[in-house]
């Protein structure tokens, strides 16, 4: 629709929020040229191999960022495969399932789980959570598998699976809460035409729902994993923090925010603090991308399903 | 046949239910044990000293985090006092003056992007950009950088609510013969009032456990700090420093202040979940 | 009567300060935070000075003095010349600590463990893959070791505590010193790493068989196992408040430009291998000539007076023929709009 107004009487309050919107665009533009700036003497010295390196060795100011990046994307993937089948069940258990009086504590508890400052989850999973991993699952898929390349080292219960689990619980609610405000934009007639015709609870959920709200819930995911890639405190204290590459689930690997976290204050040569900011200008990239994806497939199911309640 | 082909889609049915059922109490059980392990290890530090004495170095008994408890709150309200404005603002904007236009979605794209900017980052820009110029740490450098943090969300959750408002209410004032700004000022706003203030407990909350953009920004202090120029102490700074010492008075104080700021942003949550509900109930 | 006039003059001194210069930032190293912490608060009672130290670690406290946001710097690691004239500061020692070797291996009590140089740096350098390797046995004949995997476990951020035990392996060996040098954050060739002596200490507690090193402290204080090392002088000797102080005064602070001394793998019958003293940075010429003045009372203070509260919480404090050639450096070069601040 379009509102009319004159162009002539701009009051302070519009010219105000005018600004406001300025400069709210303008900080991502200001953080993004002062990352620039200051990765520049990274960018001189290796060029796009910093991509593809493998080696990061401060002693010896050579830095390749592959290992860090692989990490990221790792940790993050495997956190979106916990997370979202769990995620979207619970959205399921919320809105198709449960009686109301559950529902409503139980998506304020899930809620709960995001207010949870990153650093307690990192502390909960150093101290609790990679013990119990250790001695509950890790050995006894060891002692089942004992060749396994999955499972290869010692089982500390610090590592790759470790550091996605917690990933995993800490995006939970978002993925729960976006399906969960999809599902129930989802008009009821849907539903109801479906059980009228005797098709299970099981049945509607995931032959009418879920290919309903398919592109609006794997966005929720795509949104989910840019939370993910930049997690920073909690992921620091479980991942082990070893720069390499690995195809063991339980051996240590690095972020680029643990590693951006872990040698910031520590860095001594000019090469090294450009090269860490320069590691945040590659996470910063890495988020754009993943966010426009989820920004498309959001977008695409708002307009699919018409005007907004 | 038929009557196999029933029962497997009754079991079928039936393992849907327990999985999603499970897996949603699963969500609670972990939040349950969270608690827990930093109600047990925090609760023993919670004392009147705790909450009303300055820190002491370790074996000194009778140490508190008074001055980081208040010196959390300004840095907060501070950040607040910058970012709710500013974000409610240009919430607006994206929502009403401009709705549709492709500046608003480029504007949209970019708070999001901003969202999920680490905020270690942010704690560096500010760093570079008011904390090396002013040649020192500074309260408002904090603030700044919080505010940096609560911006994208409560743009967001103001763009969200102000589109939530039926048009037929806008009609309703521009048939008045008001102007367009005084409709979004004295209508939109208002019935968009508790949902854009859940959004902003909500930012609010997220920013009360950030410790990363902090580090280098209002660094920290022994003392009590009023001065917007001086280093000020906070509670989750204070945790840092403290749960990685050798002492054990040291870490148990780090503990107490982290069940305190988990249980304020619990509160903080749950108060915003309460409003929130009856923003949707009418 | 000694006591007494200085009492008195610090009584004397207080009366200025409290006109003055009422606060001093500083930031650095984590290491020596909580002890600059306790000489603050003791400070204080005294002279009512408010010292406000934050540990954002060495790499933090060298960027902080050279952008001018702090009073003075700290840092684990000293810097070379070049660096100190080039940026008009200078540095001397504050406090000694070090590194200590801690394992978890049940059947095998604290102490009882001897490791050298060499066997230490194949452990991390992942050559030695066994506890009961030979190289390990040859040191141990009286110990069984068992047939179990080793775990390294190293800092993960960077740390000075990374940056003495690696020196240290770079000194003791070469195949070290080649493959990876030192730092304070290095590229390991193997293990995990732990945030902090937190991290490393409950990544070694969770696994049987791990191996790490956390800061003397921090091993004391939480009653951890520890091995004992063999020092230049070929004895194995156990980490101690004295076995640390023999190496700090073995050193020869004489004979090197501005402190620049690392302290391990010193001589000595008794002295620890893996030591180190904090450093301080503060600009040669100072902008506010009160305050620098306070600053260096403050150093003073700590050196005089301050080794009983270091010994408390564990750290060795500077040997008093090193600190009086500090306070000499300070005479020498210390100005403010062309004036000395200090005189002995």
């Amino acid at each position: 629709m379009k509102i009319p107004f004159s162009k002539k009487e701009r009051t302070p309050f519009e010219v105000l929020s005018f600004i406001s919107a300025i400069a709210v665009f303008s900080i991502i533009f200001l953080i993004f040229f002062a990352l620039l700036i200051e990765s520049f003497p990274a960018m001189k010295a290796f060029g796009f191999k910093f991509l593809i390196g493998l080696k990061w060795d401060p002693v010896r100011d050579i830095y390749g960022a592959l290992p860090q990046i692989f990490g990221t994307l790792t940790t993050s993937f495997l956190a979106i495969l916990i997370a979202f089948p769990v995620g979207i069940l619970t959205a399921f258990f919320l809105t198709e399932i449960s009686p109301s009086y559950l529902s409503r504590p139980i998506s304020i508890g899930v809620e709960l789980l995001s207010a949870v400052p990153s650093i307690i989850y990192g502390m909960w999973g150093l101290f609790v959570f990679a013990p119990i991993i250790s001695r509950r699952l890790i050995i006894p898929i060891k002692n089942k598998f004992p060749n396994s390349p999955l499972f290869e080292g010692p089982p500390m219960g610090i590592g790759i699976l470790t550091a996605s689990i917690i990933l995993a619980i800490m995006i939970l609610p978002l993925i729960v809460s976006i399906c969960r405000e999809i599902l129930l934009l989802i008009p009821d007639k849907v539903r109801e035409s479906a059980y009228a015709m005797g098709a299970t609870k099981a049945e509607v959920s995931f032959k009418i729902l879920f290919p309903y709200a398919k592109k609006g819930i794997i966005g929720s995911a795509f949104l989910a994993i840019g939370r993910a890639l930049g997690e920073t405190m909690a992921v620091t204290f479980i991942i082990g923090n070893q720069h390499n590459i690995t195809t063991s689930l339980i051996s240590p690997s690095s972020t680029i925010a643990s590693t951006l976290a872990n040698e910031l204050s520590e860095a001594v040569t000019k090469l090294h603090t450009s090269s860490l900011i320069f590691l945040g200008l590659v996470l910063f990239f890495l988020s754009i991308t993943v966010i426009s994806l989820s920004r498309y497939l959001i977008y695409s199911v708002e307009k699919n399903s018409g005007s907004r309640k | 046949m038929n009557k196999r082909h029933s029962i497997l889609r009754r079991i079928y049915d039936y393992t849907f239910k327990t999985f999603a059922t499970f897996f949603a109490f699963l969500a609670i059980f972990i939040l349950g044990a969270i608690l827990y392990e930093v109600l047990k290890r925090g609760s023993g530090a919670i004392n009147f000293s705790f909450f009303f004495h300055l820190p002491k170095p370790p074996g000194e008994a009778g140490g508190g985090i008074a001055n980081a408890i208040v010196g959390s709150f300004i840095v907060t309200f501070i950040a607040s006092m910058i970012g709710i404005p500013i974000g409610v603002m240009s919430g607006i904007y994206s929502a009403e003056f401009g709705r549709g236009t492709s500046f608003s979605r480029y504007l949209k794209f970019s708070t999001e992007i901003l969202s999920s900017v680490p905020s270690i980052v942010i704690g560096l820009f500010v760093y570079a950009v008011i904390v090396v110029p002013m040649k020192s740490f500074s309260t408002i450098a904090g603030a700044l950088a919080l505010s940096i943090i609560t911006i994208p969300l409560i743009h967001g959750v103001t763009e969200e609510m102000l589109l939530m408002v039926p048009n037929t209410l806008r009609e309703a004032g521009l048939a008045l013969g008001v102007s367009y700004p005084f409709v979004v000022r004295k209508i939109c706003l208002k019935s968009a009032k508790i949902g854009v203030i859940t959004g902003i407990l909500t930012a609010i909350a997220r920013i009360s456990g950030e410790t990363a953009p902090l580090l280098f920004t209002s660094l920290n202090s022994p003392f009590f700090n009023f001065s917007l120029l001086k280093p000020m102490p906070t509670a989750n700074v204070t945790i840092f420093n403290y749960a990685m010492s050798p002492y054990d008075d040291w870490r148990q104080i780090a503990w107490g202040a982290s069940f305190l700021i988990t249980v304020a942003i619990l509160l903080l949550t749950i108060l915003s979940r309460i409003l929130f509900k009856r923003v949707k109930n009418g | 009567m000694k006591k007494i006039l200085l009492l008195t003059l610090i009584l004397m001194a207080q009366v200025t300060l409290f006109s003055q210069v009422k606060t001093i930032t500083g930031a650095g190293a984590t290491f020596p935070y909580p002890i600059f912490g306790k000489w603050a608060y003791e400070y204080e009672k005294i002279t009512g000075l408010k010292l406000n130290y934050q540990s954002i670690g060495s790499g933090g406290g060298i960027q902080q003095i050279s952008n001018k946001t702090v009073d003075f710097g700290a840092s684990d690691s000293p810097l070379k010349s070049e660096e100190l004239n080039s940026k008009g500061l200078i540095q001397f020692p504050m406090v000694i600590g070090g590194a200590v070797i801690t394992y978890n291996l049940e059947e095998i009590p604290d102490l009882a463990l001897n490791l050298d140089g060499e066997s230490v740096a194949l452990i991390f350098l992942g050559e030695i893959k066994k506890w009961n390797d030979p190289r390990i046995a040859k040191l141990n004949p009286e110990l069984r070791l068992p047939d179990k995997e080793i775990t390294v476990v190293h800092r993960a951020d960077g740390s000075g505590t990374s940056f003495l035990f690696t020196n240290y392996l770079s000194s003791v060996s070469l195949k070290w010193k080649n493959l990876v040098g030192y730092g304070t954050a290095v590229d390991w060739p193997t293990g995990v790493g732990g945030k902090g002596n937190e991290g490393v200490a409950s990544y070694v507690k969770q696994s049987e068989g791990g191996i790490g090193y956390v800061e003397y402290a921090y091993a004391k204080q939480n009653k951890m196992k520890v091995a004992k090392l063999k020092n230049r002088d070929g004895n194995f000797v156990e980490p101690s408040v004295e076995s640390f102080k023999m190496a700090a005064e073995n050193a020869r602070w004489d004979k090197v430009d501005n402190f620049y001394l690392i302290l391990t793998d010193q001589s000595g019958k008794n002295s620890w291998p893996i030591t180190g003293a904090s450093f301080i940075l503060i600009y040669k010429n100072q902008e506010n000539c009160e305050k620098a003045k306070t600053m260096l009372q403050f150093f003073d203070w700590c050196y005089k007076n301050g080794s009983k509260y270091a010994l408390d919480l564990d750290y060795i404090p500077i040997p008093e023929n090193v600190y009086s050639m500090v306070e000499n450096l300070w005479a020498e070069k210390v100005v403010c709009s062309g004036k000395k601040v200090w005189s002995n």
